[in-house]
């Protein structure tokens, strides 16, 4: 235990006198935090429209100012042809045209149909997409108010979205974030530790010495269970203050389970750094292998549930989907360990697995 | 003659065997890195492992170590089988690697300490081994100084008295005169006599065959066998050459 503890010593010095690592390892949390809070949403405001109306009726300015005043839109330009609408798309500000047919209102007494086109600007389609919808619930929603004395019949569905109401992105973004940034810091700075004393020669000292393998890699990894722990608390510290993301469910659970997380990214680390014994290989593998699909295929950003079936199968692979999809059933719906056992023992058997490959690796190196 | 010039035939070296192999043999796949080494190392005896450059003498250095598995053969070190008794082995050896490994971020009193508390001294002890150490190197001044900042011939000092620092029996020395300076060299090997005086055998592995006249016994290895094995003045006389460097020449030869 006295050997033990006089190694832990020594590695919070390698950590505490490297202010670079230092600086990543605290200042990284809260730099990532702000710009995918602020930078990287989704949500849509202001987008710059562009309107043509030939026949300037009741109709169409009420429709017009709906949509102009819903928050999403505003008005770039009123065009006077239809052929403006090449040109006004390429100049690349306005992101949606909407087309009245002449005689709006005329038609829509006369025949009981009118005709609006909206054009979105598809060079990027997950916002044209989004801009098109609003744009057309925006006008069915007129419709609806128009109609409601005239026609009997009507089905209006009323939408609730629960957990997220006002569907804000940074409850995404959070679980997400603490998912890869504690995989980044666990696995790629074990891997990183552990590969240096390899490249120093220091790894041979401390094999030849009574300390025992499995010690030594414990006593590497331990000062980094700490760090990775006190980075998930900046983050749903700042996420509570700074986005107001929610806790529902119980806290200790929360902590207990991105604790399982982060041993899980650590035994990962490990894995690498006995693949490797170089530090910069062990931080490649921990960048490409680990980062772009912690950021792909875990849910974070893309649904998986949208992508094709192999990609799916592969994401049923990926550690940090289970950890998103705990995280966020306890800050969001509240949900105890009875909703959540299933991925939370898949998380424990890649632990696991990821350890008793190491072990393995690590008895075949000495041979 | 000066002090650091030893003298043959050292007064601690004893008939028993602190090393024993038979028939050592290591295999990577197909490729035999050491074909059935025998030899024995006489306690307190400096011996002189020589070389070329993949000749296997790190393979074998390792295997005594514990740092790596031998494919087969007999082998006892400090006493003990190194198949089934590795924790006590590893208890009574040192290790020195042609690096000089020790931590660039740590200051020279925490390296000392670091490995002092790996072997499982008690701080006092290791307050005045330092301590003494300091004294004995000319080092107080650089105490907590970080060991990147120490000049290399001072690491390689430092890490040979961290090696030695928990009294091992043995002391393996992996090419530890690589890259310094001839009058670091001859400090060096002047700390080694002073070990072997106090009882510590020392294993050392070295290309410089100059180095091989300061040992009490030499074994060459030349493609992964040992092929000759003897005191540096009967392998001179046995092979007919003025130096260590001739008989290597010739044996290389061969």
């Amino acid at each position: 235990m006295k050997r033990f503890r006089g190694f832990v010593i020594k590695e919070f010095y390698h950590i505490f006198r490297d202010y670079r690592t230092l600086l990543i390892l605290f200042g990284m949390p809260a730099v990532q935090l702000m710009l995918f809070g602020y930078v990287l949403t989704n949500e849509i405001k202001d987008a710059k429209i562009a309107i043509y109306d030939p026949s300037k009726d009741v109709v169409t300015r009420k429709i017009s100012d709906k949509i102009l005043s819903s928050g999403y839109f505003i008005l770039e330009r009123n065009l006077r042809s239809v052929t403006e609408i090449d040109p006004v798309f390429r100049q690349g500000d306005v992101k949606l045209a909407l087309i009245y047919e002449p005689g709006f209102a005329q038609k829509l007494e006369k025949t009981g149909t009118a005709r609006i086109q909206i054009i979105g600007d598809a060079s990027d389609p997950n916002t044209a997409n989004m801009l098109v919808n609003y744009a057309s619930g925006i006008i069915s929603n007129y419709l609806v108010s128009m109609n409601s004395e005239q026609v009997p019949l009507q089905i209006i569905p009323e939408v609730r979205m629960m957990y997220n109401g006002e569907l804000k992105g940074v409850y995404m973004f959070v679980p997400g974030l603490m998912a890869m940034l504690l995989m980044l810091i666990s696995a790629l700075m074990t891997s990183l530790s552990i590969t240096r004393e390899k490249e120093l020669g220091t790894m041979e000292l401390l094999l030849v010495s009574p300390m025992k393998p499995w010690q030594i890699i414990v006593g590497k990894v331990f000062p980094y269970v700490f760090l990775a722990f006190a980075d998930a608390c900046i983050i749903l510290v700042l996420g509570n203050l700074v986005f107001g993301m929610p806790i529902l469910g119980s806290i200790f659970l929360l902590l207990l389970e991105s604790f399982l997380y982060i041993c899980m990214a650590l035994s990962l680390g490990i894995l690498i750094s006995s693949i490797t014994n170089s530090q910069q290989v062990a931080m490649m593998i921990s960048l490409v292998v680990l980062m772009l699909p912690t950021i792909l295929l875990s849910g974070f950003i893309f649904p998986v549930e949208n992508m094709p079936m192999i990609m799916q199968v592969l994401c049923h692979f990926m550690p940090p989907k289970y950890y998103i999809i705990i995280i966020k059933s306890i800050m969001l719906q509240g949900n105890g360990i009875g909703y959540v056992w299933r991925e939370t023992l898949i998380l424990m058997a890649f632990t696991a697995i990821f350890l008793g490959i190491s072990i393995k690796k690590f008895n075949v190196r000495l041979t | 003659m000066p002090h650091w010039l030893y003298s043959p035939g050292n007064m601690t070296v004893t008939s028993e065997n602190i090393i024993t192999v038979k028939n050592l043999v290591k295999k990577f796949g197909s490729f035999v890195a050491n074909d059935r080494l025998t030899f024995e190392v006489k306690k307190g005896e400096i011996f002189g492992f020589l070389g070329a450059n993949g000749a296997g003498k790190t393979t074998a250095i390792k295997i005594l170590c514990g740092l790596s598995y031998p494919t087969s053969g007999e082998l006892s070190v400090a006493g003990f089988d190194i198949y089934t008794q590795r924790e006590k082995v590893k208890q009574n050896i040192g290790y020195m690697s042609q690096r000089f490994s020790l931590y660039d971020d740590l200051t020279v009193y925490e390296n000392i300490r670091f490995y002092g508390g790996i072997y499982g001294l008690l701080k006092k002890e290791i307050d005045s081994r330092a301590h003494s150490l300091m004294l004995q190197l000319g080092f107080e001044s650089a105490r907590n100084k970080l060991i990147r900042d120490i000049p290399l011939g001072w690491k390689q000092k430092l890490a040979f008295s961290v090696a030695i620092l928990h009294n091992p029996k043995i002391v393996f020395l992996d090419e530890p005169t690589g890259g310094v300076d001839p009058i670091t060299r001859r400090q060096f090997w002047d700390m080694i006599y002073e070990a072997a005086h106090t009882g510590i055998t020392v294993f050392v592995t070295t290309h410089y065959m100059d180095e091989a006249e300061y040992c009490d016994r030499v074994s060459i290895m030349v493609e992964g066998r040992i092929a000759a094995l003897d005191t540096p003045d009967n392998l001179k006389q046995q092979f007919d050459a003025p130096s260590m460097n001739e008989v290597f020449i010739k044996l290389a030869r061969a």
